[in-house]
């Protein structure tokens, strides 16, 4: 009888662990906002067109398994661009100019492809530097605004989209040697200048996924591991008690938003430089005045990713996966639009899913095996930790 | 002389939309709620004003009729989208920035998905002229009429008629006053018996009425009563937040700000017309860069003495003191 008691101490304590853990309920809440979104897209697809509804349900949230490589393909330059909002983020700046970022990276990575004559093997290397520099200058330039003249950085960043953009469509289209004026294109990027592809037949998937997640596992590290990271944190949750403890708030804006602008000028790299099978997906580029999606996905996936770096990964895979589906979705005549409409909502709901998960959390604890008082000394401590 | 008429004439219907959605911006951040949906919100009032439009427009009413009725339609669409944020950002206490990303992302996916199944489409098309050549008796006034009253929209009276009535509410009011309280300390206004929830949800919804009539007017004066879900609303929402800080949260100055950027923008546009610029030979792309870093270049100016409402942002919660 003791014995039983014991185990039952033990099962109780277990799921207490479980369910206190943060990792736990911040994933426990993308999974809800997520399966609300999939309903949402569920419910609008059943309104277009009610025959075809479950088979493009079903090619959806299964389609993007049989394309494997090209879902970690996409999920690249969103898992770089979610990385550097998350990372900016994390110490409560919202980095919504990567896009911006995105672009100079990509031009910067294309100027070396075409303009440097460089040795076959470090080629794509230097290419990839460029575009990260590219992109902490476009990034350090918020950054230098927020720190010491105290504009909003999501102000400064929207207006270098913006001007980011203008620039690169100017600087690619006054280039004889990349533009083709009668294609309203780039020529192809040399093939020596590709990220190694991995090999997998049928499938796009490159080097560059590869070292995202290892750019990914980094970002963790020096959050969780480094006087860096633990001051960017502290100031993310007060900046004037970080900054009466002796930290360097302007000094560590400006480094946050240098890093996040390289890491989305390293997805442009990664984006431009893949190998692709795709005609027009990557290689070249068309200035047409369009801000580029893939930084504005990013925010998606890092909002998504709860910004912690592993997160991010897994939301990469996961948005760029339903995207593949979205496609697949296309052949029983749903828009692939669709599928946008399902990340808003999907980011909608993860934004107040705090509340949400603790009643979830709260049902758990009610209905397995927990006592009224053990539930309630576990809201206490809720209520604690959120504040 | 004709360049300045022009360039006049062209300026305000550009103005006037920032003008309306950075009120709208400044109505719900007084109120404590960040805004940054004022983009969806703009083109969800457009679709709807310009969907309003599309299915009046062979009935052979006046189209200064339809353009009033539009506008109705076009600011009970810019509520409802605005409740989605009041809702998350008031009862749920989400992140504001979160949230309104979120409803900037939902609506052009919307509008290009229900536009190309029901219109084979990325949007409206409407064929409605809402020009107007001159207007009656002012648009004879010498010099001032042919400025302000020809060539324009009906749409430049009706957006100065809606900044005297927000700048009269923001200052004059018991409710404008009450508003600025739960923006700028929401417990000390609690604790005199203002309902702060309500309030926030009457600043989210008072920018939702703006924003949408914004928006509408924006496809109205510049995509000549087109929507498109591709284009969008070319980030004038973003612009107008922009323009709203620019303006220090002050209506008077927001429109001083919203007139500074349109000009700017109708000048990126019109080079070609103006023979001393064109012929300096820069790049037009320069002009186009132009009211981003010239806005940048203000703000870097008046942003260290920022009045930015200081409860901004941040959730109210009774029991939080």
């Amino acid at each position: 009888m003791q014995e039983r008691n014991s185990l039952l101490n033990k099962t109780k304590f277990n799921l207490k662990d479980i369910t206190d853990n943060s990792v736990f309920s911040s994933f426990l809440s993308a999974l809800l906002a997520i399966f609300l979104g999939l309903i949402f897209g569920f419910i609008v697809m059943l309104v277009a067109a009610p025959a075809n509804a479950l088979t493009g349900f079903r090619l959806i949230v299964l389609g993007g398994f049989r394309r494997i490589g090209d879902v970690f393909y996409f999920a690249t330059p969103i898992l770089m661009t979610g990385l550097s909002v998350g990372f900016a983020f994390k110490m409560g700046l919202f980095n919504i100019g990567a896009s911006g970022q995105y672009t100079m990276g990509m031009f910067f990575a294309l100027y070396v492809g075409f303009m440097w004559d460089l040795p076959d093997s470090i080629h794509w290397i230097v290419a990839c530097i460029a575009g990260f520099i590219g992109g902490m200058l476009w990034g350090i330039i918020p950054g230098l605004f927020k720190a010491l003249l105290n504009v909003n950085e999501v102000i400064t960043s929207i207006m270098f989209n913006y001007i980011g953009m203008y620039l690169v469509d100017m600087l690619i289209q006054g280039n004889s040697v990349m533009y083709v004026s009668d294609k309203t294109r780039t020529r192809y990027l040399p093939a020596e200048v590709q990220i190694p592809s991995l090999g997998i037949p049928n499938s796009n998937v490159n080097l560059g996924i590869i070292l995202a997640i290892i750019i990914g596992i980094i970002l963790y590290i020096v959050l969780q591991k480094t006087i860096f990271g633990y001051e960017l944190k502290a100031t993310g949750y007060n900046r004037f008690a970080s900054e009466y403890a002796g930290m360097k708030g302007k000094r560590n804006i400006i480094i946050t938003m240098a890093i996040a602008g390289g890491l989305s000028g390293l997805g442009g790299a990664f984006a431009i430089l893949a190998p692709s099978a795709i005609a027009g997906s990557s290689m070249t580029y068309e200035p047409i005045n369009i801000i580029a999606a893939n930084g504005f996905n990013g925010i998606a996936v890092a909002l998504l990713g709860n910004a912690h770096p592993i997160g991010t990964i897994f939301s990469a895979v996961f948005i760029s996966h339903i995207q593949r589906g979205g496609t697949l979705a296309s052949l029983v005549g749903y828009k692939p639009e669709i599928i946008d409409v399902v990340i808003a909502v999907i980011i909608y709901f993860s934004a107040f899913s705090m509340i949400m998960n603790s009643a979830f959390i709260g049902f758990i604890k009610r209905y397995f095996g927990k006592g009224k008082k053990d539930f309630d000394d576990n809201m206490d401590n809720e209520i604690k930790e959120a504040e | 002389m004709e360049i300045v008429y022009y360039l006049i004439q062209n300026t305000l219907p550009v103005a006037i939309p920032l003008l309306l959605v950075a009120l709208g911006g400044m109505f719900s951040e007084t109120s404590g709620v960040v805004n940054i949906a004022l983009e969806g919100i703009m083109l969800f009032g457009a679709y709807f004003g310009a969907l309003f439009v599309y299915f009046v427009q062979d009935l052979g009413l006046n189209p200064q009729t339809i353009l009033l009725l539009a506008m109705l339609v076009a600011a009970v669409a810019g509520v409802i989208y605005s409740l989605l944020l009041s809702f998350a950002a008031v009862n749920m206490k989400a992140n504001q920035v979160i949230t309104g990303t979120s409803l900037n992302m939902l609506i052009p996916a919307v509008i290009l998905l229900f536009s190309k199944m029901y219109f084979n489409s990325d949007g409206v098309t409407t064929a409605v002229n809402f020009y107007i050549q001159k207007i009656p008796v002012l648009g004879d006034i010498p010099v001032i009429g042919r400025m302000f009253f020809q060539k324009t929209y009906l749409t430049v009276m009706i957006g100065i008629l809606f900044l005297i009535i927000s700048t009269v509410v923001f200052y004059k009011t018991k409710f404008g006053l009450r508003l600025r309280a739960c923006g700028e300390h929401p417990h000390a206004a609690d604790s005199v018996g203002i309902n702060v929830y309500k309030m926030r949800y009457a600043g989210v919804t008072i920018s939702g009425i703006l924003g949408g009539i914004g928006g509408f007017f924006y496809s109205v004066g510049v995509m000549d009563g087109n929507v498109n879900g591709h284009t969008g609303v070319a980030g004038f929402g973003f612009l107008a937040l922009a323009v709203m800080i620019f303006g220090q949260w002050r209506p008077g100055k927001i429109f001083l700000a919203s007139l500074f950027f349109a000009f700017l923008r109708t000048l990126a546009y019109s080079i070609s017309l103006i023979p001393f610029l064109y012929n300096l030979g820069i790049n037009q792309t320069y002009y186009k860069m132009l009211p981003y870093v010239a806005t940048m270049v203000v703000l870097a100016f008046t942003s260290k003495k920022s009045r930015a409402p200081k409860a901004e942002g941040i959730p109210y919660d009774k029991s939080s003191r």
